[in-house]
């Protein structure tokens, strides 16, 4: 299996405090991955490794390697706005920019000089609204403001605007915890869509929640890789018994 | 049981009552007692006191347009130069410094905006005003003397000077503002256009857009208080009473006129002239500020509804 992400030995820590401790795995393109846990265990940390956000905190630290597309992401001298470009994430809470609903999409595309003309760029913003499954609710008001849109849309628009700078992997920090479970299901639904083109990474406080969108689930606890399986298995037959207990509600 | 503190309750109240309304009253009796004193000079010379050209106290001939210029102009340029120093010291600040250099920094700016206004206006006499006369005045007559703003002798003492003088006053307050505007404007903005792929240039564009009018608003409060600067400016202006297009040129401004003025302003229509001119200055002064305060808070009302959204 050749993996589009492969974590090795993986320390991370805030200032003297570890909050990663010896993180390794292996995530294959294409699929949906679910980290799950309690509170504070590291995972939405462990996430933004994968896209140098991290980065952004003065008294962060990394030590072990992230290799994406065989390429260690933290090696000197590695370029982290293409990285960003690759490897997109969507936020917890959602943040559109204050902008109309066709500019807030085109933003990155005009960042990053993808569009070759006018009409190629609202091409590219349709389709990547479409993809987010969004394009039917906002087609006839593209140039009004983004925060007239509700919450779940809200949402969708910050996916839309993630994709449309074609990454290949898009990283989510609990994409749909903000939200009610009519536009959940709606963010679910794109997330399994989304798989046919993209690696999905999305953190999630809701088990139901990984069960359903993900092929792998990791866990973790106290900022450590607990288990690491296809989630069919993590949720019937897990190796861990530290698993099983969260898994079933035993703690957490 | 019932009413223990009621009573103490009702006195207080009514002591901070009238604190705040004494504030109000003290407004209204400032603009009634300003417009009373100025009735002599409204009825004597009309609307055309704001437009007139002379101002000779002797001959009983007052024209308020060359202040007003004055007032405007040094203003403008204050702005000009201000805006972009104060930017940049708010963007290093927030965006990029380091807390360990960012903190000292912040102290002196704020620092700045402690000096009295006649140290700066002693600091133009003595070290701007040379400067200005033996090097930077010569330089932009060399490099840009083909426009009429860079014509003419230069004395060091005139509009130039008391536009830098000002922009040098009001830098303090427009970064601390801008400062606060930017800190306002919430981490997840940045964090999005980060993870587009946004340099940082293109980050702090989406940091500035986020707070364009709270922007605005502190230019305008560095406006307000480059109109209303009387000191500093009285020192180094030149107190001219002329409409000049050369910056070397020296020239007045209303706050100015007022200081030097009054005291010799013995009968009833000079006073009453520059009461009048006083008043418009307060006008302006009051509008500016109204005007800054709404665009800053059109700012922290649109960044809270966001965290809450």
């Amino acid at each position: 299996m050749e993996s589009k992400i492969s974590v090795k030995n993986l320390d991370f820590f805030y200032g003297s405090n570890q909050a990663l401790y010896d993180i390794s795995l292996e995530i294959p393109e294409r699929e949906v991955i679910a980290f799950i846990g309690p509170s504070g265990c590291g995972k939405s940390t462990f996430l933004r490794t994968l896209n140098r956000m991290n980065d952004t905190i003065a008294i962060a630290r990394v030590d072990g390697s992230v290799v994406i597309d065989g390429r260690n992401i933290y090696a000197p001298g590695t370029d982290v706005v293409a990285l960003r470009r690759k490897v997109g994430m969507v936020f917890q809470k959602s943040n559109p920019f204050p902008k109309s609903i066709f500019e807030n999409v085109a933003y990155g595309i005009r960042i990053n000089g993808i569009h070759s003309n006018k009409a190629d760029l609202e091409e590219r913003v349709e389709k990547a609204l479409r993809n987010a499954a969004l394009w039917d609710e906002v087609k006839d008001r593209l140039n009004s403001s983004a925060f007239g849109l509700s919450g779940g849309q809200q949402q969708r628009l910050c996916i839309a605007r993630a994709l449309a700078v074609q990454p290949e992997v898009v990283l989510m920090d609990e994409p749909a915890s903000a939200l009610d479970p009519i536009a959940t299901q709606k963010i679910e639904e794109l997330v399994v869509e989304l798989k046919r083109d993209y690696t999905i990474v999305i953190v999630t406080h809701n088990m139901q929640q990984a069960a359903r969108v993900s092929d792998r689930t990791a866990f973790f606890m106290l900022g450590k890789l607990v288990e690491f399986n296809p989630t069919q298995k993590m949720f019937t037959n897990p190796d861990e018994k530290l698993t099983e207990d969260y898994i079933t509600g035993r703690f957490g | 049981m019932a009413n223990t503190g009621t009573k103490g309750d009702k006195v207080f109240q009514a002591i901070v009552f009238a604190a705040a309304l004494s504030i109000i009253l003290i407004v209204a009796a400032v603009i009634a007692v300003m417009y009373q004193s100025a009735v002599p000079s409204m009825e004597r010379f009309g609307i055309g006191f704001l437009f007139g050209r002379e101002w000779k106290p002797a001959q009983e001939e007052f024209g308020a347009l060359p202040f007003i210029f004055g007032t405007v102009t040094s203003s403008v340029i204050a702005l000009i130069l201000s805006i972009p120093i104060s930017l940049g010291i708010a963007i290093f600040l927030v965006e990029q410094a380091p807390k360990k250099i960012a903190r000292p920094i912040a102290f002196m700016v704020e620092l700045l905006a402690a000096i009295p206004s006649v140290v700066y206006g002693l600091w133009g006499i003595f070290v701007l005003a040379p400067l200005i006369r033996e090097y930077i005045g010569p330089f932009l007559q060399a490099s840009l003397g083909f426009l009429p703003l860079f014509q003419g002798r230069i004395t060091g003492i005139g509009m130039l000077t008391a536009g830098i003088i000002l922009a040098l006053m009001i830098t303090p307050i427009i970064t601390s503002v801008v400062r606060d505007v930017l800190e306002a404007v919430p981490h997840t903005q940045r964090e999005a256009a980060l993870a587009l792929g946004a340099t940082k240039w293109e980050t702090t564009m989406i940091v500035l857009g986020n707070a364009a009018s709270g922007i605005a608003g502190a230019v305008v409060l560095g406006l307000g208080r480059a109109v209303g600067e009387t000191m500093a400016v009285t020192m180094v202006i030149g107190n001219s009473p002329q409409i000049a297009a050369s910056l070397f040129e020296p020239a007045n401004t209303i706050a100015s006129l007022l200081a030097a003025n009054f005291a010799e302003a013995t009968d009833e229509i000079y006073m009453s002239a520059l009461i009048e001119i006083g008043l418009v200055l307060f006008l302006v002064t009051f509008m500016v500020n109204a005007f800054a305060k709404l665009l800053i808070m059109s700012v922290a009302r649109k960044t809270n509804s966001a965290k809450h959204a």
